[in-house]
């Protein structure tokens, strides 16, 4: 449904995005992560037609966003950073304003506002001006009116941004379920928020996309995927180091935290991808030196290592 | 709903829904008052027609139309709702057109409702109404004319204040433009064709022909791309702000 494919902008010298491609199908939601300043907010706003690339071309349900703005734009809901709002009117009106400039009029703009109205959890606060509206209430208005139409695609430029937890939650599970019949494109700084929502997430960074895969591909990447991590009671720390080390199958052996009585290591595997082998002859040790355990984990990888890991190389190559 | 109508009901909801537009309205029909009966002397003039009133317009135009028009668009900047506005599915021109369209109507009704002016003048004596019309059509494009540059200032800057200075300044150009103290210094300097020049974007003498009931196809167009050019520049600083 978007289609975005070798998408530049340069804002003077400064190149905010730099020969961006990604398509996003019906289905999917895609998650869009980066430290700020890393081009997010201007891929999405060159995708909705504000700001034209200066060198790509972006295609959204087969429009070209730049010859045929009207068709592509029709098809899309937008919610811009921060969530700007008339602040002169009602959310009723508001949302009224926003259904007509999109052709809804009469019983179906009546409908289409009573169903953005539920979904954004907006009841309390229909009548009231906007500008008294806490910050919540704004960024929701901001949200019922990019879905006021009922769109094909949604584009959200952080759409969690200045919520309490409660509203991230109703948030996310707003996006998750509308996911299941759009395409869908959000931004956010917030990693949960990936892992909680997305189908497939885009890690750019300074204007390149520098990795593309699901939040599981992603955390594979990590350097903690699928080591293990085991307590032990009541042994030193050497001790655990010397007898962990004797597994054939790992690399490393590190401590990680040493507070008598309790010693925690980690293990790394030899390679990537190894399955339970390594916890099994964990295990075996512990019971060979007679060990207490406390635990034995297996860990994933964590998104925030990826993260840190691959934007911040990318500083230091400058 | 066209979208052009949608922009225009929306603004004018935004004037209605403060008490600006109450408070320019008053203003104004007070100060048309005040000038055309205390310094225009209307009544010891003992003339049956409307030209103390009318002549004052430009220099009333020249801080109230600002006021109106001063937020048209800075205030879309400085909210940041430029960019919802155009990520809907409408052209800018609709947009520029529909907000044009919300303050000019709004100027109009303004204008409108300086009726008893009219009224008075016929009752005391018989004054030449196809010349009060027509002052009332060139009155009306002035307006609009100063609007559509005020359109193009605000666009110009997210600071309502800059944008009313802009327009003040551009508007009393083009009203002093034509005259002789400003003619003068300048046809010591340069050649004829320049002063002329300079001069013919005075809105003065068109004004003056619409007002003695002339209507002159000439000041039409004068007013038309008064109105028509300031609104294109608007368009070529919002294309140019996005990008």
């Amino acid at each position: 449904m978007i289609k975005v494919e070798n998408l530049s902008k340069t804002f003077g010298p400064k190149v905010a995005v730099n020969d961006v491609s990604f398509t996003v199908e019906r289905g999917e939601i895609l998650g869009f992560l980066g430290p700020n300043g890393a081009g997010k907010s201007t891929t999405m706003r060159m995708i909705t037609g504000y700001i034209p690339p200066t060198a790509g071309v972006v295609k959204v349900g087969g429009n070209d966003v730049t010859e045929k703005p009207i068709e592509a734009k029709r098809l899309m809901g937008y919610l811009p950073e921060s969530a700007p709002l008339y602040t002169d009117m009602t959310v009723e009106g508001f949302l009224g304003f926003c259904a007509e400039v999109r052709g809804i009029k009469g019983a179906d703009k009546a409908k289409a506002i009573d169903r953005a109205i539920d979904m954004c959890f907006l009841k309390a606060v229909r009548h009231q001006s906007v500008d008294t509206l806490s910050k919540g209430f704004r960024h929701r208005t901001g949200f019922a009116q990019a879905i006021i139409h009922d769109p094909d695609i949604l584009v959200m430029d952080e759409p969690t941004d200045g919520l309490d937890p409660n509203q991230k939650h109703e948030v996310r599970s707003l996006i998750r379920r509308m996911g299941q019949s759009k395409a869908i494109i959000f931004s956010t700084h917030i990693l949960e928020e990936v892992e909680a929502a997305c189908t497939r997430a885009i890690i750019i960074d300074q204007g390149k996309i520098v990795a593309n895969g699901t939040p599981e591909e992603l955390k594979a990447k990590s350097e903690l995927a699928n080591s293990y991590v085991a307590s032990i009671n009541g042994t030193e720390a050497s001790a655990v180091r010397d007898g962990l080390g004797t597994v054939i199958q790992s690399a490393k052996v590190t401590i990680v935290t040493d507070k008598a009585p309790i010693v925690v290591a980690r293990v790394f595997p030899k390679k990537a991808g190894a399955d339970g082998e390594l916890g099994q002859a964990i295990f075996d040790v512990a019971a060979q030196n007679n060990w207490k355990v406390n635990e034995i984990k297996k860990e994933e990888g964590r998104l925030d290592d990826v993260f840190r890991n691959i934007t911040l190389s990318d500083n230091q190559v400058q | 709903m066209n979208p052009i109508l949608t922009i225009t009901k929306r603004e004018l909801g935004g004037f209605f829904n403060s008490p600006v537009a109450y408070v320019f309205l008053v203003i104004f029909l007070l100060m048309t008052g005040a000038f055309t009966f205390f310094i225009g002397q209307f009544f010891d003039r003992a003339q049956a027609n409307l030209q103390p009133f009318f002549m004052w317009h430009p220099w009333l135009y020249l801080f109230l139309v600002p006021a109106v028009g001063m937020r048209l668009w800075s205030e879309e900047r400085r909210l940041g709702t430029l960019e919802l506005l155009l990520t809907m599915p409408i052209s800018p021109w609709q947009s520029i057109t529909g907000k044009f369209i919300a303050s000019w109507g709004f100027l109009i009704l303004a204008l409108s409702l300086t009726f008893p002016i009219w009224w008075t003048v016929n009752d005391l004596g018989s004054p030449d109404n196809g010349a009060i019309f027509t002052g009332y059509i060139g009155s009306a494009l002035m307006a609009g004319g100063y609007l559509a540059i005020t359109s193009m200032t605000s666009a110009l800057t997210r600071n309502q204040v800059i944008s009313f200075i802009l327009s003040v300044v551009i508007c009393l150009s083009l009203v002093l433009c034509g005259w002789p103290p400003v003619t003068d210094p300048l046809a010591a300097y340069f050649p004829n064709w320049i002063v002329e020049g300079v001069a013919a974007f005075s809105v003065m003498p068109h004004f003056d022909r619409l007002q003695q009931g002339v209507i002159d196809s000439r000041d039409l167009i004068y007013f038309i791309s008064l109105i028509g050019f300031p609104l294109f520049a608007t368009s070529v600083i919002i294309r140019s702000l996005r990008s």
